[in-house]
């Protein structure tokens, strides 16, 4: 039953964080350069923009819930299966929702990026 | 460095929520929040210049820098498993980044505002010459069907 309630957690990590992640690559593309408009507008301006954005609090609240999951996961399962398992479905997770909801162009060369880095930090991680 | 802070201070407990105070004076707590908040400040430009799909692998290789400093300023001793691991996320990212940084879609030309910063017109120009190859490639169906990629 330990079992069932880790995977669970592993899930609700890995679903946060991929939506956390991509809400907030969503509020840096409607911010835009940032390179641009701190040079254009200041730094104040900047992080206003950041900060107003709903998208960006949206996908931090995300990521906030992401960070609990990970303390219920790491409650209920060893960290040698919750680390490596939550890190390395969030970076599939999200070159899946990054197609989907960003309309990345996720070609080839990055499915085979996204599936290395996984099983890379699967293998540093556990 | 948050983790040797918080081992200084000791176990914190819902009964005693000064600690957590206490913690955040910390100088090794202090520096790693400072860090931390530096991180999502970088990733946050990054990820305003570059696609996720592209600035997600590139940070992963924070994992290998931290497994080479456990090696070598630490002295861990690290499995060839993880070693293994490394270099699958190097490969990972070196393929990643020999790709184009951005999606181009129809209203969004952010690669011109690079230009700006002047010097390394070659750097972009090259940096795009893989993202046309990329283009043609993906975007018109007809290529794929009779060209054999």
């Amino acid at each position: 039953m330990k079992a069932v309630y880790t995977w669970s957690a592993i899930l609700a990590i890995v679903f946060a964080s991929v939506v956390g992640d991509v809400l907030l690559a969503r509020a840096m593309k409607q911010v835009g350069d940032v390179g641009a408009l701190w040079r254009r507008a200041g730094p104040g301006i900047v992080i206003g923009r950041t900060l107003g954005n709903p998208n960006f609090l949206f996908g931090v609240t995300a990521m906030a819930v992401a960070f609990f999951s990970l303390l219920f996961a790491l409650s209920w399962g060893d960290v040698s299966l919750v680390a490596p398992a939550a890190a390395s479905l969030t970076f599939i997770g999200n070159a899946v929702a990054a197609r989907i909801f960003l309309h990345e162009k996720v070609d080839r060369r990055r499915w085979i990026a996204a599936s290395l880095v996984a099983a890379g930090v699967a293998l540093l991680a556990g | 460095m948050l983790s040797h802070g918080m081992k200084q201070t000791g176990s914190i407990s819902v009964h005693h929520l000064r600690g957590v105070i206490f913690a955040v004076l910390n100088p090794w707590v202090a520096v790693g929040i400072l860090l931390l908040l530096a991180f999502f400040a970088a990733y946050m430009t990054a990820l305003s210049w570059a696609d996720l799909t592209y600035v997600l692998p590139a940070t992963s290789l924070g994992y290998v820098l931290l497994a080479l400093v456990a090696r070598f300023l630490l002295h861990e001793h690290v499995s060839p498993l993880r070693w293994l691991g490394i270099v699958l996320i190097t490969g990972g990212v070196g393929f990643v980044a020999g790709g184009p940084s951005l999606t181009e879609h129809h209203a969004a030309l952010p690669h011109a505002e690079h230009t700006e910063d002047g010097n390394e017109p070659l750097a972009v120009a090259t940096a795009k010459a893989p993202l046309l190859a990329e283009d043609t490639r993906n975007g018109a169906p007809q290529v794929r069907v009779t060209g054999k990629l």
